[in-house]
Order: C-alpha cells, then structure tokens, then sequence
C-alpha cells in the first residue's frame, strides 16, 4: 500500500474539517486575545479594600496636607486634602509622584557601613545594634579627646521636634555646629529682625492683596509653599489682580502674570529702590504709618533720593525710567499692594540688600501686619523640652565657634552660613570636621560648587547619612542609616514659606514600613541613651512617639485625628519700621552682588531657573514628574540651555546644537534652545538634573546646576548670595 | 466502462494471450483506482476523526491544568452555621465595594484555634491562621483586569441572586478542582465546562455575551452616562 499525494492531501482536508467543526480554533483564538491583554508587565489596578489615611507631604518646604490611598496595605494613590488650610485639595506632581518615592529602587533597606572606598557602592549590611554602636563609639572617641565640636550635622530644615531633636545631641554632645540648609526666609527672618525689630517669620495675606509686585519670585513656579501660591495666583486672576513679573527671564510665572518686565539679573533690589524713589518723589507713601509707625526714615529717604534716580536705575536695570514711573505710581495707588521678592523657589538665600530694599517698599505703603500684606508670624514654639543638660566636655564643645561662622563676629544675626563650610575646609582655615550627620538633605547635590563640597565633605572620615535613599550624600557616606520613608512615619512638619498662619502637619504613616528601616528620632535617642551620663539624661523619652506624643501634650489628639494644627497665637509681633539706623550694615547701596568671573573671558552671564516639573533639593525628581519635562528641557541624556536668538546667532550657534558651556567653576556640554524670552546675553538652565546618584530614570541625565555656580559671600548676612554666574559657550 | 469494454472486446478478437496481455494492466489500473479513491476517503476520515478528537478531547484536556485548593473548603457548614448567607462572608465594604474571598482577618475570628474534627481545618490553622499568612485561594470566577465589574448594582440594585452568576457554590460539601486555562491563566468555569461553548444554566459561562445576554434580556441600559449610547468603555478599562 502506497499513500499518494492525493491521500495524504485527502487525509489533510479531513483533518482540517475536523479542527475546523471542533471547538479548538475558536477557543484558542479566543485564549489568545485575551492572553494579549495579560502581559506581565501591563500595570494592573489592584483590588482590595479601599481606605484613606490623612498625611502631610514632606518633599518640599511647602508642606501640603494630603489623602493617601490605598488599597489593602498599598498606597496606590496620593491626592491633596481637601479644605487643608495650605493646599485645599491641591496637590503639585512632585507630591502626587509621592508613591514613586516610597517603592523606589533606591531605598536603603537596611543599615549599611561602607565596605569599600569611599563612594564605591560597596557596602556591608550591619544591623541596627552594631550601627548605633559604630556611632556611640566613633563619637566617644572624639568626646574623650576634647573634639566633641568637630561633630557637625546637617538638616534640611530648623523647625519641628526631629530636626530639634537633632540639635539637641549636638548640643548635650558638646557640639555647636548643627548647620540647615538656607533659603530665601532665612533672608526674611533677618530682614523682619533688621527692620521691624521683632523676631518672627515673614507670611503674607495674598487672598486679599489687590496688587502684587515680584521681583523674581517664581510664584507659579514653586515658590512659597507652591500648591498655596497656585491657588492665589488663581484668586488674583479671578478678582483682576494685577500681579507685576519683574526678572529676566519669561519664566512660568512672568508668562502667567499680568505684567512682565525684563530686568539685567542681579539688578532687583535696585530697581525696588529706583520705585521708592518715585513713591518718595512724588510723596505718595503712606504718610500715617511712616510718620507713626517707623524710625529712621529722612535718612533713608536722603540716601534713596541721592543714589536712586530713574536715570541711574534705569541705566542699571535695563527698566525703562517711564516703566519705573508707572509701577510706583501703580503700587502706592493701589489699596493693599505687597511687594515679595526671592529668586525662583526660593532655595538660595540671596542678597540681603534685596530683602531690605523689597521690604522697605512695604513699608512705604505701610502693608505690614495689614490686610492684603506682610505679616510678622511668630515662629511656632510648641516645643517646650525641659532644659538640655550639659556636663563640662558639653559646655566646653559648644563654647567653640561654629564652623560656619553664623551667629558671631561680622555674621552674628545669621544662624546658619553652611555655603560657607566647604571652604572652610577644604582651606583649613578653621578645625577640621571628623563627623557629620545629614538629615533630610543631601548637601553633595545641592550645595553650589557641589565639586568642592564633595571634597570637602570626602575628607570628613565619619558621615552618616540618615536618608532613605541611595542619594548622592548617601552613596558618599560611611555610614547609613536609613529612617523611614515619609509615608512610613509620624513626624511633626512646619508649613512656614510665606503662610499667614504656620500650621504644624502631622506626617503619618500611610504603610507599614517596607524595609529594616529605623526612624531617625527613634536612633538619636538611642545613640544618646547608650553615650549616658548627661547626654542620656537630656533624653527623657523612652521612643520618638512618646516624645512627639509628650511634646504636644493636649493638643495631640487634635493633632492625630485631623494631620494638621494650625498655630496659634495671641498676635503678630511688631516694632516700629526701622527705615535706617546704625545698628542696620546693610545699608542699600547701588553695588549690586557681582558674578563671579571676569567679563573677557565669560562675556555671557548664566543664571538658573526652577520649574515644578524638576525636583531640584535633597529628593531627586520621580519618574512621573521626569516624564512631562519638555524635550527642550531635557531629551534623552541632553540638556538644553535658553538662549536669546541673537544671541545665538553671534556665536553661530543655531537650535539643537551641541556647545561647551565653561564658568569659573566647571565646563559642561550642553544642547541650544532658542528662546525669544531670555535677555540677551544671558543663558538660563534649570535646577533639578545632573544627578550622578539616582535611580536609572534620573541618574546621568542633563548636567547639575550647582556644580557650575560658586556660593557668593553676601557682605552683610554671610549667606549665598549668587544670582547667576559669568559663562562661555563654544561650538563643538 | 463501456467504451472499454468495446476496446476489450475487439481485441479479444485477436487472440486470448494478447488480451490477456492487453487486459490485465487496464484491469490492474481499474483496481488501483478503486483502491486509491478508497484509501482517499479513508485518509479524509482518519483526518477528520483524528482531529475531532483532538479538537474536542485532546485539547480541551491539554489546555486546562488541573490545580487544588489550598484547603479543601465545606461551603455547607459555613453557611449553616452563619446568619447573613452568602453576605456573612463575602459582604460589601462601606464604600460599595465587593470584599470578594474573605481574608484571614475574617477567618481567624472564629478559626483562631481548631473548632472541630475535620483535618482540612487544622491544615488550615496551622499553615495559615497561626503564621498569619493569607490562603493563597484560585478564583473560579476571577475576570481579566480589563474587564469593570461591580457587585453592587447586580447585587444590590437589581437584586440578584449570588446563584444566577456563581451557581449551587453555597452547597458545595467540598472544594472543585480548579481548572486553570494554560494560555489566559484564568479559570475553566469563565469559557464554561463545555468547549463548545454551550450552556444550560445561566452560571455555566461568564464570556461577554454572558453579560450581554442577561443585560439584553432585562433591558438595561448600557450607554455610558455621559452620552447614552454604548461603547466598549462601559464595562471596559
């Protein structure tokens, strides 16, 4: 028997009437498409029991109130919480991409001891007893050899019981060097202490202001606490507020509002000035409060009306003298006008000259402590621990001057100078530092001329880092220990920047922690329980929640039941306006801060810009907020630098091209975008990109602003008060 | 034929042997083509038979798994034993949500310690309620993440029996062997027992045209809210 083609075709038709009146090749297709739809890696919304936890958000300064939700033991989503006297339902992407931060691949997830070379990334996991041990030895050591001041920490902020807590080792330890990383409101405090001869904290009444003049701040933009500012600016635009846009850059913020006027950068506090001159002129300032309310006034008055005419500022500023006329006119008209000022988010202290000169403006027009103004807020003072006891090695330590220099000789009214430390010691100048601790903040990323910070802080043989991720300052680190993520523990958080009202946020945990994580308060009161004696005795506390618990007291439950407290007190300090007096240096003058670098070899100026879009402090952008960066922001590993056409045009430099970007401090290559809205002569970058220690949708991309910028010493505060610097760009 | 017969014929008048010569391979031919045809039809139905079974038998047994529960559960006791019926265990959530199989929290208020004789409850008090560790229970009627289903407006709007959709499961004394589909992942009980698709209570199958079938039937509406008319979106992510 032979089978032929005919059969074995014959054999292939039945088989194929057979499949095809069986069930198999409509289930599979069937089986197939719904496979298609199963792919492993297509996100799928999980389901389980819904519930809300009310929190705080503790990425920026701005400190929102948010609704976290979950889904059995996971957070899935983070949205603001509604009637939350800072945020009212809003929340920014930075606070929305939360989640993204909390199943981070960079978490730290369990103690770790450097194993290897500094910032090598080869680690040794340890357990909490021998990490806390590592420390209380390390810090014995140096407190038996009298160096107990060479112990310095840093903390991303001042206010609440953690970074007190903090503060109070250093000092029960015998150290004074507890550093905070500086802001614009460091200027404001100062200014308010200067001016109103009070102490207290600058908020301002936006709600009801009817005429609104910034000079640089990115109100749009992030500045203040932002989702607050965002709903302001939308109250304003509702009720035709003018808000008046005053930098050199069309930012966000300048191409929202309802003026924008392009000024030489650096040139801000003069052109406040160049205005009181006009309001002073023409004596349209408040005459009631000048007269009643302020001291020092015909002498500030005779100085402004000698330096600061229109043709001198005009000159200066870039600002047409009939431009200057009208804004005067128009903000002493108006009923409650309020001038602020603060570069961008506000992250750089700035020049105190601007601070003064801005806030005098206030005063011409007498908005302070009034309706639609300035408020004098009274820094919350819930924490009444009983007195730090210190035995000899103690006082002694602290008796030492800062490393920074704040708080004595020429900077005795600052409290923090930390842009300072780097040069201090890479230069030797003072005592060497041989540990430090770093909360909340990641110095060798933000600090400016983060090359030189780096070095400085390399030479420091003990650095424990206290953050929950594998950040720059982390992967640089001797030692570290993680606290838990924001949405995995209690912590009391200030809303200060700008607010009328502080209002204490309650952080609490949304998860349970997800790694062998410590929180931070919990370790410092271990390591001073284990250092005994009289640093054990400053500690009463058997954990940090029975602290934060006892610190509240009555107003705990409150606190707990609706995440926020707002602060409480009888008024708002005031002291007469202090125009001019001698105690006050910082005279306003017309020398404006320099950029470093000489013209002929920089003949373009580079200033930075900030954007909600880009995380630019201690946490690295998330990839939700990373993905709506604008492809002339950042495409691929490429950052884009603005520049003005014309500008452009006389280098040969034409869009998308690559360029060497040179300052004093580094040299960087960079993509061109043209923009029609940047002064000539100026480059503009934004802040936020270039980390080197992130994880893989971060690390690498762009180029960091900060190691391309120097700290500039203002003369009168100490502080950072660099604005931009001098650049070069070349065709490659 | 007959025209070959004529052939044979005029030459048989010629001589036997030759016709013999002549004749046998024309005969041979006939046969072989006789044969051939024959073996054609059988190929067709040794085609068609083996891949209908195949169709219907082989595949069917290729493509599912056959998996146990974890412990073999007695839904009979459990209901005699509770006030609400099915809604004792698999109740709504306040929000309206559906809590679907309960989890150990559930369990553990009465299975905290062995209650009584069967093994299959110390099984599970051991693995699970004294390790805290969920039962890790496959779900007969688990859907695809793509498709939006709620309890609520079946359940509680228009007040449908769990029966209707899940079947005789609240009588069930123990746990059917789960039958996992190979490709999809999914359970047997979603296409239905029967390959073909057929069905002859309204639980034997959970497909889309299920749904519709019962929704048509009843006339509800399946318009989105916003425009009215219907779309894949409605019920689809």
């Amino acid at each position: 028997m032979k089978i032929g083609r005919r059969c074995f075709l014959s054999l292939g038709i039945g088989a194929l009437t057979g499949i095809t009146v069986s069930p198999l090749p409509w289930k599979l297709m069937d089986d197939i498409s719904i496979w298609t739809q199963n792919w492993p890696w297509t996100p799928v919304p999980s389901k389980g029991k819904v519930s809300y936890v009310n929190s705080t958000c503790a990425l920026c300064p701005g400190r929102c109130g948010i609704t976290a939700r979950k889904i059995d033991n996971n957070l899935v989503k983070i949205e603001g919480m509604k009637k939350h006297p800072v945020n009212d339902g809003g929340i920014c992407l930075l606070g929305l991409a939360g989640s993204q931060l909390l199943y981070s691949p960079l978490r730290v997830k369990s103690p770790l001891k450097r194993a290897g070379e500094k910032g090598k990334g080869k680690w040794q996991k340890i357990s909490w007893d021998d990490a806390i041990a590592e420390v209380t030895k390390r810090l014995g050591e140096l407190r038996s050899k009298g160096e107990s001041h060479t112990v310095a920490s840093i903390s991303g902020s001042e206010l609440g019981s953690l970074p007190e807590l903090l503060k109070r080792l250093l000092t029960a330890y015998g150290s004074p060097n507890f550093m905070c990383m500086s802001s614009i409101w460091d200027n404001y405090e100062l200014t308010i202490n200067l001016m109103s001869g009070v102490k207290g904290l600058a908020g301002f009444d936006f709600e009801s202001s009817d005429y609104v003049l910034s000079f640089g701040s990115g109100i749009v933009d992030g500045w203040g606490s932002s989702v607050h500012m965002f709903q302001a600016n939308s109250k304003w635009r509702k009720k035709n507020v003018k808000v008046v846009q005053i930098e050199p850059r069309l930012s966000n913020t300048a191409a929202k509002s309802s003026e924008w006027i392009p000024v030489k950068p650096g040139t801000e506090g003069i052109l406040a000035l160049g205005i009181a001159y006009i309001i002073i002129w023409k004596s349209i300032y408040n005459k009631d409060f000048i007269d009643n309310y302020s001291v020092g006034f015909n002498n500030w008055k005779n100085f402004v009306l000698a330096e600061f005419n229109p043709d001198n500022v005009s000159k200066l500023t870039g600002v047409d003298k009939a431009v200057i006329d009208r804004l005067a006119n128009e903000f002493a008209n108006a009923k409650r006008p309020v001038a602020i000022c603060g570069r961008g988010q506000g992250n750089r202290a700035g020049s105190l000259n601007d601070f003064m000169a801005v806030y005098a403006l206030n005063g011409l027009v007498g908005n302070i402590n009034q309706k639609g103004g300035v408020w004098i807020v009274p820094k919350p003072s819930y924490i009444n621990w009983p007195e730090v006891k210190q035995d000899n090695l103690a006082a002694k330590g602290t008796g030492k001057e800062r490393i920074d220099g704040a708080g004595s000789g020429k900077y005795a009214m600052t409290n923090h100078l930390l842009s300072r430390v780097p040069e201090i010691i890479n230069s030797d100048k003072k005592y060497p530092i041989k540990a430090l601790f770093v909360l909340n903040a990641n110095p060798y990323y933000t600090m400016p001329n983060s090359d030189a910070a780096k070095k400085a802080f390399d030479k420091i043989p003990f650095v424990v880092s206290f953050s929950s991720y594998m950040d720059e300052t982390s992967e640089n680190a001797d030692l570290i220990l993680p606290n838990h993520n924001y949405l995995e523990r209690y912590e009391d958080i200030l809303a200060t920047s700008g607010l009328k009202n502080s209002v204490i946020g309650l952080s609490r945990p949304v998860v349970d922690p997800q790694f062998d994580t410590m929180h931070t308060g919990d370790v410092i009161i271990r390591i001073a329980k284990e250092m005994g004696n009289s640093i054990a005795d400053s500690f009463p506390w058997d954990s940090y929640a029975s602290c934060l618990e006892e610190t509240f007291g009555d107003k705990w439950e409150n606190l707990n039941k609706n995440g926020y407290l707002i602060d409480e007190y009888e008024k708002n300090p005031q002291g007469k306006f202090t125009f001019s007096n001698e105690d006050i240096a910082a005279l306003p003058s017309l020398a404006m801060i320099e950029p470093e670098g000489d013209d002929k070899t920089y003949p373009l100026i580079l200033i930075p810009y900030d954007s909600m879009r880009l995380a630019n402090g201690s946490i690295g952008n998330p990839p939700f907020a990373t993905k709506t960066v604008e492809d002339t922001v950042l495409k691929e590993k490429d950052i884009f630098i603005e520049i003005n056409p014309k500008t452009a045009k006389s280098f040969g430099l034409t869009e998308g091209k690559s360029a060497n970007l040179s300052t004093p401090k580094g040299s960087v290559k960079v993509k061109i975008h043209l923009f029609d809205g940047i002064m000539p002569g100026l480059l503009a970058m934004p802040r936020g990109l270039g980390h080197f220690n992130n994880d893989r949708y971060l690390t690498g991309k762009g180029v960091n602003f900060n190691q391309l910028i120097g700290p500039v010493e203002d003369p009168a505060s100490g502080h950072d008060a660099a604005w931009g610097i001098r650049a070069r760009l070349a065709k490659v | 034929m007959a025209a070959l017969d004529d052939k044979a014929q005029d030459v048989s008048s010629e001589g036997d042997s030759k016709m013999v010569e002549m004749t046998s391979p024309e005969i041979d031919e006939k046969g072989k083509d006789e044969k051939a045809g024959g073996f054609i039809i059988v190929a067709f139905i040794v085609g068609l038979i083996v891949s209908l079974i195949i169709g219907w038998i082989l595949f069917p047994k290729l493509l599912y798994s056959k998996k146990k529960q974890p412990i073999d559960f007695n839904h009979q006791v459990h209901t005699d034993s509770v006030e609400d019926g099915c809604e004792s265990c698999h109740y709504f959530r306040d929000d309206g949500s559906f809590s679907g199989i309960p989890k150990l929290e559930l369990c553990i208020e009465c299975h905290e310690e062995v209650q009584g004789e069967d093994p299959e409850e110390q099984i599970f008090v051991e693995k699970y309620v004294s390790k805290g560790k969920e039962v890790p229970w496959l779900i007969y009627s688990k859907q695809p993440p793509c498709v939006y289903f709620s309890h609520a407006p079946h359940v509680k709007l228009a007040k449908m029996d769990c029966i209707t959709c899940h079947g005789h499961i609240g009588e069930s004394t123990h746990s059917r062997i789960y039958e996992k589909n190979r490709i999809t992942g999914y359970s047997r009980d979603i296409w239905g027992k029967n390959i073909a698709g057929f069905k002859k209570h309204s639980w034997d199958r959970m497909k889309m045209d299920d749904c519709s079938e019962c929704h048509v039937k009843n006339n509800v509406n399946q318009g989105s809210v916003q425009t009215q008319k219907g779309g894949c979106f409605v019920c689809h992510h």
